[in-house]
């Protein structure tokens, strides 16, 4: 196999083509060639949660996946999640709402993985939330104002009355 | 000078809740840390770590490194100058008697634990420079080693520095009244114990990292640190080089615990640079190197005897032997421990005291300051030992604790801070009417099932500042702009915690713009540009920044109005800012903007003026900031398993400048003691001093999944040596969740643990010695 191989992608709305390392990480991809640094390094082994991107639709923690399993993938970084004109998405308002933000290096892959909960369109339970939101490290917020930030958008999308917290 | 100065009370900027300054840039991705701003063109340098405990390296063969392609140069321990050099992140002691001890090198021949620095490979690209560390042969003669603090104090043990015989890097004691005569009163109750703390790691979610270059011969450093000016002093002193070629840059980061207050490979990375020709060379940690050759919180065991009154319930005397272990290098050193000492005679003043505490050096990883410096492990065996005494002479411990806990008035010889409230007692009232701890109290307690509850308490006090054991000084450079905003600077540094956030809102209140808003932070510290300050650690930041930005507003007011007086005809004492514009006092008309005084200012071909003001504040003050924590817990005797249902912080830190940021910062201080109490430890091979765990899988930091809600509310009691009515919040948070803990699972099983982290493997070794796990009471259950 050759060192280095071309991957095309589709990523943040937009296909490109790069070639890389065949022993890089999605991590490395989108922060080397790209320059996405929201996609932060936080372990590279998968256990922080601070590279999460959605590939497909799925958060994955992009520094335990390879650059060339990209390969005609669809990645969304936290770049992707804002508007044209910086517009806010509704989840990342509500971490600034809720004072879910410190040092916002876990911020980027957090919401992420909110934004897949939420895109699922269910209700969940605070138990159920916790569990989801469980592959995440932080160490300046305890995890409550992200809890509150993602339960209050998920209420809010799926038009309900928050019984609150 | 002439600018009334705002009171407290009359203050609208401060104390409201609004939204972090670079809210917006971290909910995007766009702040950028160290790594975000990295050179194209920088060389990878790695670290070859010690993979012995104790030893000297006797030679490293290079040549296999050197052979792989992209490797640049490898350096080794005996390339390096020799030039001892302190870490701490202290402000520099003009008295010598006062400063850190110099007691490491860039690169170490005497490895003094596993993971210390041997050598580095520089490469172009990162494989090659792990290749190259993998293929260094280094060949040691192994020492024996020691971990266990007392151990190492024994006569023969392995020596790690030759100027201090059996480890002792310091002892102090801490004596009043006569303890040995105290004791002897008739009819006292003595309550004996050890306790002891583990060691453990910030775990910032941005690992430590730099990088450096040398620009018109002198060196730049980029740092994910919290102390950038300390930095530039340690890296001039590591390299022998003068102060002024030093330039270090602090741009956001990813977090630092204390962790990141101490030069970390800041001074190897500028080593590093001067010897590839000034090209940048880039260091970044990985989690698992962040672990050990970073810094860890110290180790500390305590031995407590206390004699308690039974008639009244007060202490009499009290001894408390403290042993700290400090690892392979000084670092923050005795700091840790002698803070500790001392706080227990004032958290509980008793007439007879006598304290002492001995820091240790052993072949562990470097203790340095971590979040509650000594404190949070000062509280766990303080108010463990002061439960334990509740207990044995049948009073309700926050009942023990209201009698003898520092009382309103109190004030401590040395720093003198005063107690100006009855702020203990206020602030576990508050605690207990939220939580209902007496009905709980009663009712918990007697659960005979698998399932058992508890309910317990904990209190603490913190500094606010280091004043007045070394320098506490801030600075501040304040400019108008043209538009009539302000630009503001101070080497107080933005570390997550939301300094920059305070900074405005105080900055807006002291010279009476209309908004937060109208006030730009320069959260990057450039030593070059930014005026010094110390920079983030004791908790200090939004305390001191008071001082100064008081008194630049006041100086930067001054000059607004006599400018003002030229244009406005108004005498400098009739005028005043208000929400952004330039007003007559006494009715209130609106002279004009800040914006058109500062365009007139600067485009007056007759008298143009650059409107700024800069100032130094020496402080001289410190102030107690107070605090206690209730937790409920459900312990599973089975399973030997305590979890946290409930858990309240109430904290005095005075008047809180934003409250929704001193409501997270609770948060994560909760959350830092909740893993302190129950699942956080560093663990470490005996056989060979290897750690065993040092990655976020095998460390059990908490999860999602490990907390219950996090609550908490405060006691605003303004500081009244503060400009702003405030002080320390940062730090406190962590000091009393474990001891809480400790004591709920004390009250649910009657079970005292004293060392932490009181995980499962602890609880089923107490159980069991409690007699609660056996297989009769499961099938009792069953009936």
């Amino acid at each position: 196999m050759s060192q280095y191989k071309v991957v095309h992608c589709n990523i943040n709305g937009k296909d490109v083509e790069r070639v890389v390392d065949v022993r890089a990480s999605l991590t490395d991809m989108l922060r080397n060639e790209y320059h996405l640094t929201s996609v932060k390094k936080g372990c590279e082994v998968g256990e922080c949660g601070a590279c999460n991107v959605l590939i497909n639709g799925e958060a994955f923690n992009s520094c335990i996946y390879l650059a060339v399993w990209a390969e005609g993938k669809t990645i969304l970084t936290l770049e992707g999640l804002e508007g044209p004109n910086g517009e806010l998405s509704d989840i990342q308002q509500a971490f600034i709402d809720e004072t879910a933000i410190q040092c916002g290096f876990c911020t980027p892959g957090f919401i992420m993985t909110a934004a897949e909960i939420l895109n699922a369109g269910k209700l969940y339970s605070d138990a159920e939330l916790r569990k989801l939101l469980s592959g995440h490290l932080c160490r300046c917020t305890g995890y409550e104002n992200i809890f509150r930030a993602v339960k209050k958008t998920m209420y809010k999308r799926l038009g309900k009355e928050i019984d609150f917290v | 000078m002439f600018p009334e100065r705002g009171k407290a009370g009359n203050m609208n900027k401060v104390g409201r809740s609004e939204v972090r300054v670079d809210a917006y840039d971290k909910a995007t991705g766009r702040t950028k840390y160290y790594e975000d701003r990295m050179p194209a063109n920088a060389l990878y340098v790695r670290i070859k770590h010690s993979t012995i405990a104790h030893g000297y390296v006797t030679s490293i063969d290079k040549s296999k490194a050197e052979a792989i392609p992209g490797v640049v140069k490898v350096l080794t321990c005996f390339d390096v100058p020799d030039l001892p050099f302190a870490t701490a992140g202290h402000p520099w002691s003009l008295d010598p008697s006062h400063q850190d001890t110099q007691d490491r090198l860039l690169l170490n021949r005497h490895v003094r634990y596993w993971g210390d620095d041997v050598a580095v490979v520089i490469a172009e690209n990162e494989v090659a420079a792990n290749q190259g560390v993998r293929a260094l042969k280094v060949e040691y003669e192994e020492l024996p080693f020691v971990l266990d603090v007392q151990k190492a104090m024994e006569d023969g043990a392995p020596q790690l520095h030759d100027a201090f015989p059996n480890n002792i890097l310091k002892h102090t004691t801490n004596i009043k009244g006569n303890y040995a005569e105290a004791i002897k009163e008739e009819g006292l109750v003595k309550v004996e114990g050890w306790y002891e703390t583990p060691t453990v790691q910030h775990c910032h979610i941005e690992n430590h990292g730099c990088y450096a270059y040398m620009e018109n011969g002198r060196i730049v450093v980029v740092a994910s640190t919290q102390i950038p000016h300390i930095i530039r002093r340690v890296v001039g002193q590591a390299l022998g080089r003068p102060w002024g070629d030093i330039e270090i840059i602090k741009p956001y980061i990813g977090g630092g615990f204390g962790n990141k207050q101490d030069a970390l490979y800041e001074p190897l990375c500028a080593w590093c640079t001067t010897q590839v020709g000034g090209r940048p060379v880039r260091i970044d940690c990985s989690r698992e190197e962040t672990f050990v050759s970073n810094r860890v919180r110290h180790n500390i065991r305590y031995h407590i005897v206390t004699w308690v009154r039974k008639s009244d319930g007060k202490i009499a005397a009290r001894k408390v032997d403290v042993y700290s272990n400090q690892g392979a290098y000084a670092s923050h050193g005795h700091s840790i421990a002698a803070k500790g000492l001392n706080a227990f005679p004032q958290h509980y003043p008793v007439p007879a005291y006598e304290g002492n505490a001995w820091t240790v050096y052993t072949n562990r990883p470097a203790a340095g300051a971590m979040r509650g410096y000594g404190m949070p492990q000062a509280s766990f065996a303080d108010d463990a030992n002061i439960e334990d005494c509740a207990i044995a002479i049948g009073m309700d411990p926050m009942e023990f604790r209201n009698i003898n806990i520092m009382p309103k008035g109190f004030t401590d010889a040395f720093s003198g801070n005063t107690n100006y409230y009855d702020t203990y007692r206020e602030c576990m009232a508050r605690g207990a009417e939220l939580i209902d701890y007496e009905r709980k109290r009663k009712e918990y307690g007697h659960d005979t099932g698998n399932i058992r509850r508890g309910i317990g308490l904990g209190t603490f006090w913190y500094n606010t500042a280091v004043y007045p054991i070394s320098l506490e000084t801030s600075s501040n450079r304040m400019q108008l702009n043209l538009d009539g905003t302000v630009t503001m600077q101070c080497g107080e540094t933005e570390i997550g915690q939301g300094a920059d956030t305070a900074y405005a809102q105080m900055t807006a209140e002291a010279i009476g713009l209309k908004s937060y808003r109208d006030v730009h932070v320069i959260s990057c510290q450039d030593t070059d540009i930014t005026p010094t300050g110390t920079g983030a650690y004791a908790s200090r930041q939004t305390y001191v920044a008071g001082f100064s930005i008081r008194q630049t507003a006041d100086l930067l007011k001054e000059k607004i109005l006599k400018y003002a007086q030229d244009v406005t005809r108004q005498s400098p004492y009739c005028m005043d800012i208000v929400d952004g514009n330039i007003i007559r006092k006494e009715d209130q008309k609106v002279l004009m903007s800040l914006k058109e005084l500062a365009m007139t200012a600067q485009y007056n071909t007759v008298h143009s003026e650059h409107i700024t003001a800069e100032s130094t504040y020496t402080i001289r003050n410190n102030a107690y900031s107070f605090g206690c924590t209730f937790v409920e817990v459900e312990v599973d005797i089975a399973m030997c398993k305590a979890q946290v249902t409930r858990i309240l912080n109430v904290h005095d830190c005075g008047k809180l400048i934003n409250p929704a940021l001193a409501e997270a910062q609770v948060h994560g201080g909760q959350s830092m003691g909740i893993g302190f109490g129950l699942s956080e430890q560093l663990i470490f091979d005996e056989k060979t001093g290897k750690p065993l765990n040092n990655n976020l899988l095998d460390y059990k930091l908490s999860t999602f999944m490990d907390h219950p809600r996090l609550e908490c509310d405060f006691i605003e009691n303004p500081e009244p040596t503060s400009p702003f009515g405030t002080k320390s919040l940062g730090e406190p948070p962590t000091c009393s969740p474990a001891v809480a803990i400790r004591n709920a699972i004390l009250h649910a099983t009657g079970v005292a643990i004293n060392h932490i982290p009181i995980n499962p493997h602890v609880l089923f070794a107490e159980l069991t010695k409690a007699g609660l796990i056996h297989d009769s009471w499961r099938d009792e259950e069953g009936k």
